[in-house]
């Protein structure tokens, strides 16, 4: 049978690199080919070739058995290819079926050519039931959450009718329920005879749904695993070319006295529940819970972004007034954004002037700045924490995930950190630099910082924590120490089953 | 020097040497003097213009503001008799007054800038024609004015004092904007508030500080051009200076995304504006074609300016991808 696309010998070449390099692959019918690879590995450059986006510098596309010399975006989509980014490309000024039918959209009154908003959700009805979603047609994508604008993209495939899918990172931002969903969803349309191609960082969703995997390292196929070949070591052995040595390094002391205390605490997301937390210095205590939760929001409110409505902070036994980040700043309680595009760097500056942005003062002398000291600052930082720039002059914009985010770091580790906030500290980072941002926080967390780790990574949460605490709906459903890790634990906990008594216990 | 600026500088040379040629008159004292008097009178607030667009804001007020303090000031001096250094004070805090409303009003109510001074260009204008019932207002026989006539349109070492003034001004304000920390925290809130807001900055007071600056300049400007036209007709002082600042901030580099742009710049801008004007009459050109010319200069000179841009971003891109390869 001839595979439904065949990519033979695909090259692309930007100035100066080298971003493919003789990549061949098919898939078949019927298929789930998991691709793998590390940020920076070819994934993402393969995909825009496939939809038409950039032309390969060399190779064949095989669609269907034809052959397309020039894939353009209008014809990978007319041969049947569609896909579902993990970066949104919705409309939210327009309603779920005008950015579902988008394109194709129903017509009435002939020549007129206008919009049949009836025949339109007639058609969106049932792929919306399908998915499970809990919107309708005419709700604005404006008021969706992201996980159901995750699903309007994933309407969109199915609309199209594509014969393939390519899934860039689909569950990135789903609950574990709409995860489990999406996944059903994958297999039912394998039975259905579409080829799939699923691209994630999340392991454990290969192993659940692939029949295949290739893994691309250095824009090379470095390797395929068959179904029964598919678990963890392998993959990871594959990305990043040796084993991978065990996340968890244990503190070298006991954590001290003292640390974040924050008593009764109401955020403004859940103004009905109060919470307690007690992060200690030398500790890293993870937090898990589901998208959602009010882990956000609660780190927001610890830095002062957003205010508490109740509740005391205490900072080793003092209270503390944190009602802007500067406050927070003022006192050594850091965060490290969940969005350190948007949040955590000033993207078009350089790297000294990213590092300095918080301690700017301290760089001043009469106000005036100081940029000899400054350069000196964040060439240290630079070394310490090997980011990979030309100078401290090299623009944020232009470094890869892993580098922007020890930017940050270097921020807040230029300064005088008593308590830091991670949020999804390795969020789109490739698996070497996750490894040295842990070793970064175990080294944080042994000169004596408190440590709070925010991750839906679960093994991220189980590999580096010290503790962990997870949420459930704004409230702190329940600790785990280290002996009673467990993904079930966590997971009981996180859909609010744990029973809160022998939860504290546990805490305690 | 950046090269943004060495390219604006490079440019105003080929334009001005190219009307010197085709115009001896161009390079005449008279000429040149009257030029560096127009430059020292737009320079100034087109400076604090750029200051708001840098944190992407940007302020169409100022033209009306001119009329409204500017009625103001002859009314102090002619008919209250004040004397002159109290109402040059008064005036110059008005406008300090005024920016830091529009500040205010950016910040905490979160309304856009364009149209916070957009009802600003409305009113002061309204308000200004409504005080002098649409009269033109000059100085007629008011006591004590030669000292404050002479700094405002007078000359020093033979050369123009509002010249003078803006070398002043921009001297300061480039130390503020590329020295101190509150520069450094102008350009961080301009490019992302939000990063500045999680690095503890307190950006509203950033961007008010920039209006109350720019206020505080378009005070300081209504002096200088109430002594050079010596009169205040209401209704069409003023008119479009507000366009003037913002082509010659944009001209200058200034982005009006916010984040971008330097004294130096916006100084280049308002010079190029002025050459300009003048190669218009100095050539014979005709002067309907006046806007026609500006309009088309400041369009390639933004399009050159991205293009140049973009060739710059790439480069560096290329260098860390290939540092990060070489890992």
């Amino acid at each position: 049978m001839q595979p439904l696309l065949e990519l033979t010998g695909i090259g692309k070449t930007y100035p100066g690199v080298r971003a493919l390099d003789g990549v061949s692959l098919h898939l078949d019918r019927g298929e789930v080919l998991g691709l793998i690879g590390e940020n920076g590995a070819g994934k993402s450059t393969l995909m825009k070739i496939l939809g038409g986006v950039v032309p390969p510098s060399e190779g064949r596309i095989r669609i269907g058995g034809m052959e397309y010399p020039h894939l353009g975006v209008a014809t990978a989509t007319r041969a049947g290819l569609a896909f579902v980014h993990q970066e949104l490309n919705l409309f939210d000024n327009l309603d779920v079926a005008a950015n579902i039918l988008f394109g194709r959209e129903p017509l009435r009154g002939g020549p007129l050519r206008l919009l049949d908003r009836r025949a339109a959700h007639e058609r969106v009805r049932p792929i919306l039931a399908r998915l499970g979603a809990d919107f309708s047609p005419d709700t604005p994508v404006a008021e969706l959450s992201i996980a159901q604008r995750q699903l309007v993209e994933i309407a969109r495939a199915l609309a199209a009718e594509a014969r393939i899918i390519i899934l860039d990172e689909p569950t990135s931002s789903l609950t574990l329920s709409e995860t489990a969903r999406l996944l059903t969803l994958v297999k039912e349309l394998r039975a259905a005879g579409v080829g799939l191609i699923y691209i994630t960082h999340r392991l454990g969703e290969i192993v659940d749904c692939a029949d295949r995997v290739v893994c691309l390292r250095d824009g090379r196929l470095v390797g395929a695993l068959r179904r029964e070949e598919i678990e963890h070591a392998a993959m990871i052995r594959l990305m990043i070319g040796r084993e991978l040595r065990a996340l968890y390094t244990p503190p070298a002391q006991p954590p001290g006295e003292g640390g974040l205390e924050a008593a009764g605490l109401v955020t403004g997301a859940f103004p009905g529940r109060a919470l307690d937390l007690h992060i200690r210095p030398g500790e890293i205590l993870g937090m898990a819970g589901l998208v959602g939760a009010g882990r956000t929001s609660l780190a927001r409110t610890l830095f002062g972004i957003d205010p508490p409505l109740a509740g005391t902070i205490r900072l080793d036994g003092r209270p503390l007034a944190i009602r802007s980040p500067k406050d927070a700043v003022a006192a050594g309680i850091y965060l490290v954004p969940e969005d350190r595009k948007r949040a955590g760097l000033v993207l078009e500056m350089p790297i000294v002037e990213n590092v300095t942005l918080a301690s700017a003062p301290n760089y001043a002398r009469m106000g005036l700045m100081h940029r000899a000291a400054e350069w000196k600052a964040s060439e240290t930082q630079r070394a310490g924490l090997r980011i990979k720039a030309p100078s401290s002059a090299t623009r944020a914009n232009t470094l890869s995930g892993g580098n922007q985010q020890k930017v940050v770091l270097g921020k807040w580790l230029s300064m005088a950190p008593r308590v830091i906030l991670f949020d999804e500290p390795t969020r789109g980072i490739d698996v070497g630099a996750k490894g040295e941002i842990y070793g970064l926080m175990r080294a944080l967390a042994d000169r004596g910082v408190a440590i709070l780790m925010i991750s839906s990574d679960m093994e991220e949460v189980l590999g580096v924590s010290d503790r962990i605490v997870v949420m459930h709906e704004g409230r702190i459903s329940g600790g785990l120490e280290r002996a009673g890790f467990s993904e079930q634990a966590v997971l009981r906990l996180a859909i609010g089953h744990g029973e809160p008594a022998r939860a504290e216990a546990a805490q305690a | 020097m950046s090269k943004k600026e060495l390219g604006l500088a490079v440019l105003l040379i080929v334009i001005g040497g190219f009307t010197a040629i085709l115009n001896p008159l161009f390079l005449s004292s008279v000429n040149l003097l009257n030029m560096a008097n127009l430059i020292g009178l737009f320079g100034v607030f087109s400076i604090g213009q750029g200051l708001i667009i840098i944190t992407g804001g940007i302020d169409l007020s100022v033209g009306s503001m001119f009329a409204l303090l500017g009625v103001i000031l002859v009314d102090l001096l002619v008919n209250y008799e004040l004397p002159w250094p109290l109402a040059v004070l008064i005036i110059i805090g008005a406008g300090t007054t005024l920016g830091l409303l529009h500040g205010l009003l950016v910040t905490r109510l979160r309304l856009q800038p364009f149209v916070v001074t957009l009802c600003g260009l409305l009113i002061y204008r309204g308000i200004a024609r409504y005080y002098t019932a649409d009269s033109t207002m000059g100085f007629g026989y008011a006591g004590d004015i030669d000292t404050i006539t002479w700094l405002a349109s007078g000359r020093s070492f033979g050369i123009p004092n509002p010249f003078l003034f803006l070398v002043v001004v921009a001297a300061v304000m480039g130390v503020v904007l590329h020295r101190t920390v509150f520069g450094r925290y102008l350009y961080a809130v301009g490019r992302n508030d939000e990063a500045a807001r999680h690095s503890g900055i307190n950006a509203d007071a950033v961007i008010t500080g920039a209006y109350l600056l720019g206020g505080g300049l378009a005070g300081l400007a209504t002096v200088l051009l109430v002594f050079y036209t010596s009169s205040v007709s209401p209704s069409s002082f003023g008119n479009f200076y507000e366009l003037y600042a913002i082509a010659a901030a944009v001209l200058g580099g200034c982005s009006l995304r916010g984040g971008e742009g330097s004294i130096l710049g916006i100084v280049l801008g308002t010079v190029l504006l002025q050459i300009l004007q003048n190669l218009v009459n100095i050539l014979g050109i005709p002067s309907s074609l006046n806007f026609a010319v500006m309009g088309g200069v400041i369009l390639l000179g933004v399009i050159a300016d991205q293009q140049l841009g973009r060739r710059k971003q790439k480069a560096q891109l290329q260098r860390s991808q290939a540092l990060a390869a070489a890992e």
